[in-house]
């Protein structure tokens, strides 16, 4: 049977590994390589590496660096920030990206999900979706590391972005971000009754009954979260056997 | 040291594989030349990419006429990783039909989530993303040392359909799927050995002591 992942996320800015609220406030946090090893000995499911610098500052993802912490990561890694073409996502496949998150350039331009997938696979093109809830009640899409506004719905971008042939949703919520309240769980249920392919859930996770919600409740595949495991003694392992106790499957 | 050809068709995460097979005491060389499958111990068919791009570079690179030559000729022990599996197949159907390098018997078909049945019991979803336990069938050397019911990661949207007699191992998923498959010195798995941590790299070493 197929086991709930339950992913760390690591978001690097200029070299530095950073944990922020709201898609801001960035507090350094230690450096890659280092939290790279420890996952690496503590056997975590996977894990994911956004580069959130990269798209604001309109550059390139640091393939020079991701290829050094993908040499250390013996275990499955999705990788993300500033992808956006073709080029960016063979690269980041060569040095060894499992799967490639892209966010801003798939809304600005869709085809590139369906161009990614037919030459590398629809297994390893993740959509990143980060959603804001408006005054008017729509979960509104936003890019540029949740700056921007895009006036989608996260419902039908979701379906597009499978359509489109999407293999992931990573989903992130802007408004719960760092602040270790729990997942937007209406927004993830929204979007796993929606699509057909797994959903990644992402941002407010504050325990590990946080965890098992968002799978159980939310219907998501796997799990991702920073800050529990960055700023508190939380860690991967006690978060699955938390889940495991709630009756879902991981893997221990 | 064995040394282990790592086949480039330019779609795939080389490196992984390389580290991986480093760490388990071999020596990886990369390449996109046919020649070197002359001078190594093992090799690798790794795989990130869609069957038809990949046919088409294997081709355009003389591996396809190389590979076989060297695994049924040579006798030189292959592990097929992934889509790397999925090649060794006879017809793969990933955006057209296409023929495959025909080591083992089968075709590639899309993994096609059973129905709900109605009830509120999950549904599947393809592809098949994280970490599933696998069942070993027959008594390939590939399991040596592991627990059936190991846990390996997945990341696949099709899958080969297998008769019986070459299937070393399944997982479940859209029914039961053929987790891995082979006969004599050809070895293949659906999942990443290069990424399943522990028990990947104790089939790998498996695989190099074979």
């Amino acid at each position: 049977m197929l086991k709930h992942r339950v992913m760390p996320t690591l978001l690097f800015k200029e070299v530095g590994l950073v944990k922020g609220v709201g898609y801001d406030s960035w507090r350094r946090v230690g450096a890659a390589m280092q939290a790279v090893k420890v996952y690496n000995m503590r056997q975590v499911d996977e894990l994911v590496f956004l580069d959130i610098g990269a798209t604001p500052n309109g550059v390139a993802p640091d393939f020079h660096q991701i290829d050094e912490l993908a040499d250390e990561c013996f275990m499955p890694m999705t990788v993300g920030g500033g992808v956006r073409s073709v080029e960016d996502i063979r690269n980041l496949l060569a040095v060894g990206a499992d799967k490639v998150a892209i966010n801003t350039a798939a809304v600005a331009d869709p085809a590139l999900i369906s161009r990614g997938a037919e030459l590398f696979g629809v297994q390893c093109i993740t959509v990143s979706i980060d959603i804001r809830r408006q005054p008017n009640g729509m979960t509104e899409v936003m890019t540029h590391c949740g700056k921007q506004a895009t006036g989608l719905d996260a419902v039908v971008w979701a379906m597009e972005a499978e359509r489109r042939g999407a293999g992931e949703i990573l989903l992130g919520s802007v408004d719960r971000d760092g602040t270790m309240s729990g997942y937007d769980i209406e927004a993830i249920r929204a979007v796993t009754a929606a699509v057909g392919i797994p959903v990644i859930a992402s941002g407010g996770a504050g325990n590990y009954r946080h965890m098992a919600e968002a799978l159980s409740k939310g219907g998501a595949d796997a799990v991702a979260a920073a800050s529990i495991f960055h700023f508190t003694e939380m860690t991967p392992r006690e978060a699955k056997l938390h889940i495991k106790a709630a009756g879902l499957p991981v893997r221990i | 040291m064995t040394s282990v050809a790592i086949i480039d068709y330019k779609l795939c995460n080389l490196d992984s594989i390389a580290r991986a097979v480093e760490e388990c005491g071999g020596k990886p060389i990369v390449t996109q030349d046919p020649r070197d499958l002359g001078h190594v111990d093992r090799v690798i068919l790794p795989g990130v990419g869609s069957f038809g791009a990949a046919m088409t570079n294997l081709r355009a690179a003389g591996f396809d006429k190389a590979l076989p030559d060297a695994v049924l000729g040579e006798k030189l022990p292959l592990l097929g990783i992934c889509l790397g599996m999925q090649l060794l197949a006879e017809r793969g159907t990933e955006h057209g039909d296409h023929a495959g390098l025909g080591l083992l018997q089968g075709t590639v078909t899309k993994l096609e989530p059973r129905p709900n049945g109605g009830n509120s019991a999950p549904t599947e979803r393809v592809p098949h993303i994280g970490w599933n336990d696998v069942t070993p069938m027959g008594c390939s050397p590939l399991w040596d040392g592991l627990t059936p019911g190991t846990d390996f990661y997945f990341v696949h949207s099709y899958r080969l359909e297998s008769p019986h007699a070459e299937i070393l191992g399944t997982t479940e998923c859209c029914g039961t799927t053929v987790a891995s498959a082979g006969r004599d010195n050809i070895m293949a798995v659906q999942f990443h050995p290069e990424k399943s941590q522990v028990a990947g790299f104790r089939l790998l070493k498996n695989f190099l002591a074979f």
